[in-house]
């Protein structure tokens, strides 16, 4: 047992103890506060960035390093996984919480109580999501995930975030139970609830239990696709990140994100070649889901008026995109679909904060109906003299809302053109000589219908926030709000500049989830540590 | 007991799947925590029905497991009662502050413009 194996744990029990710490140290000190969530947040993150350098060189065999909680060997105990995939999500996460976090700073971190111990619970419950090798544990940190992400959506209440956190609650708890449902049916039917296991087991089940099996993956898929919104089930997102404070909307994206990551390993492990009769379960369904988000993200983006609906349906576009690349059951778009994923979810993000800075340029009467009640509460002088303020804030705000809506839309030359280009030159690549199917023309077709309805709907948004909002003051900006866009829509670029070592990262993520057999080996073969030998272990 | 048992969470299941599908939301957490009693049961017994058996042993040395229930399972409802539980009451704190604000307790946070 090395000591990086005992890293791993650290996404989970980091966030947990910083966030306790929190509770407990008065809401007055807040700078304190954000000081102690700002370090926890950064820790995680590099911790996060070390699992990839690990991985990288080779350190844990089978480049999966498994941590067995409580010494139980595997699928009797819970293995926390870490993975290429899930080591790419970490730093994903990381990065949004990084940047949500510094937006908070200037305000909204200030308009309720214990937002950073809320915002230590939800990055606990996502990492826990990402590195958990087993499914009932996986529910757990879902629901820990969920309770800090009501909390949140709640914090600055008003009445238009407590009406959309009352529906939010309701549907994610239904949506919970049938979680719980997936997961009995799964265990009535093949006796284990860890995902290697079940990745290698499923081909040895006789019919009936098969047809629970399948069940259950499906009640499973209900409660995953619930939360990465696709079409019939999705009606809450663009609800919830409208009345969420934008930090929190920026970290709602990461939620979103993790379902889709949650069906991707699920999927790609358990149903992948090795599942005898279960190969390709659910892959029309998510085809012809996908295909419905994309053409309802894409309806969404135009009929919008509002910029945060605008942002809404764009991340619903993007999981649409993301399921339907899932159902067209060809292992090798993972990659690309991978690329797309790190790029929209940072644009998206980004998107969403930077709405919030374009709002203050409508003139002085809409900005009173924008800014709800919140305002009261939070103290108007030190937002005033905290940071400074940017000169040519209007400048610095259309060329960040021109970056944003070149990724969202899938234009060169940012990171967004390079998902869709690797993803449609995949498809076409895979397909060989003969092209892809007719229902691979028809997912491309829309790729394209969808990115040229965002460039509309975002350019007349554009013009609207800037053109003709005639001679109001210049907007009021800080650098730590103006910051966050900028790292992220930088770390978009950077997405470009480097789309070749990126790319051969996510090949080589795309190739460990194909190859399950290596997850399963390492998982389930992971050893126990002897009680004895801990001690000299531990000083090699 | 495998029917009394179907026949109850069948019973729980669309008595709830009913509730939260209506207006009001004292309804809808009514619904919730039947939806949740449901499916807590439904966990409990995908260990199957067991009468007489206990699900753990003291006694050292190699057993025969057929002769214990399967604990795990009874673990898995115990966890989910809690989480459910939570769950519900803060859907509860959430829906009195919902009436506070908005003075009814409707689940959008308005009544409708006609009423049938």
């Amino acid at each position: 047992m090395q000591w990086t194996s005992h890293l791993i744990s650290l996404p989970v029990i980091l966030p947990l103890i910083t966030g306790t710490l929190l509770i407990f140290i008065n809401e007055r000190r807040h700078e304190f506060k954000l000081w102690l969530n700002a370090t926890g947040v950064a820790v995680t993150l590099l911790v996060s960035l070390l699992f990839v350098a690990l991985i990288e060189q080779g350190h844990f065999p089978g480049d999966t390093g498994v941590y067995l909680s409580a010494n139980w060997v595997a699928p009797f105990g819970i293995a926390l996984v870490i993975d290429r995939f899930s080591a790419l999500m970490l730093v994903l996460a990381g990065i949004i919480a990084v940047a949500s976090l510094m937006f908070a700073y200037q305000r909204w971190s200030r308009v309720g109580v214990h937002f950073h111990s809320l915002f230590q619970y939800l990055l606990m419950g996502i990492n826990g999501a990402l590195i958990t090798g087993d499914l009932f544990n996986l529910f757990v940190f879902f629901e820990v995930m969920l309770a800090s992400s009501y909390g949140l959506l709640l914090h600055g209440q008003n009445v238009t975030r407590i009406r959309a956190g009352m529906q939010f609650i309701a549907l994610n708890l239904v949506a919970s139970f049938f979680f719980l449902i997936g997961i009995a049916l799964v265990y009535a039917a093949s006796g284990t609830l860890n995902m290697a296991d079940l990745a290698g087991s499923i081909a040895m089940l006789n019919a009936t239990d098969r047809a629970l099996f399948e069940a259950g993956a499906a009640a499973l898929a209900v409660a995953f696709l619930t939360k990465s919104a696709i079409w019939p089930l999705g009606f809450w997102l663009p609800v919830a990140y409208g009345a969420a404070a934008p930090p929190v909307a920026a970290m709602l994206v990461v939620v979103t994100k993790v379902g889709i990551y949650v069906i991707y390993r699920l999927w790609l492990v358990v149903f992948a070649v090795d599942a005898g009769s279960s190969t390709g379960f659910g892959d029309a369904l998510l085809f012809w889901g996908g295909l419905a988000t994309m053409l309802f993200g894409t309806l969404g983006i135009l009929a919008s008026q509002d910029a945060r609906r605008v942002a809404s349906y764009c991340a619903i576009l993007s999981s649409g995109i993301l399921l339907t690349l899932l159902g067209l059951n060809r292992p090798e778009l993972a990659a690309s679909a991978m690329f797309y994923l790190v790029s929209s979810t940072l644009a998206v993000a980004a998107f969403i904060l930077l709405i919030e800075l374009t709002e203050r340029i409508y003139s002085p009467a809409s900005r009173l109906l924008a800014i709800t009640m919140e305002a009261f509460a939070s103290d108007d002088r030190s937002r005033e003299s905290a940071g400074f303020a940017i000169p040519g804030a209007l400048a610095f705000l259309g060329l960040m809302y021109v970056g944003c809506a070149l990724v969202l839309a899938g234009m060169p030359p940012l990171s967004g053109f390079i998902a869709k280009f690797g993803i449609v030159s995949t498809l076409l690549t895979v397909s060989g000589d003969a092209g892809p199917a007719l229902y691979g023309w028809l997912f491309v077709a829309l790729l394209f219908v969808s990115g040229f309805c965002a460039i509309i709907a975002l350019m007349r948004l554009g013009v609207r926030v800037f053109w003709s909002s005639g001679q109001n003051p210049p907007p009021n900006l800080q650098l730590s709000e103006a910051s966050p866009v900028m790292l992220l829509l930088a770390l978009c670029v950077a997405l470009t500049v480097n789309a070749g070592s990126v790319r051969s990262y996510m090949d080589r993520t795309s190739l460990d989830l194909t190859s399950a057999q290596n997850y399963i080996e390492q998982v389930m073969g992971a050893p126990q540590v002897k009680r004895g030998s801990t001690k000299s272990e531990a000083e090699r | 007991m495998e029917l009394v048992m179907a026949i109850a969470i069948g019973v729980l299941f669309s008595s709830g799947i009913w509730l939260v599908l209506r207006p009001r939301s004292f309804q809808v957490i009514m619904g919730l925590m039947l939806l949740s009693f449901a499916v807590n049961l439904f966990i409990f017994i995908t260990g199957r029905l067991w009468l007489d058996k206990p699900p753990l042993t003291t006694a050292p040395g190699p057993i025969d497991p057929a002769l214990y229930a399967d604990p795990l399972p009874q673990g898995l409802v115990l966890t989910a009662i809690v989480i459910g539980f939570a769950c519900t009451a803060l859907y509860l704190v959430v829906m009195l502050g919902s009436r506070g604000l908005t003075g009814t307790d409707h689940v959008d946070g308005k009544e409708r413009e006609q009423q049938d």
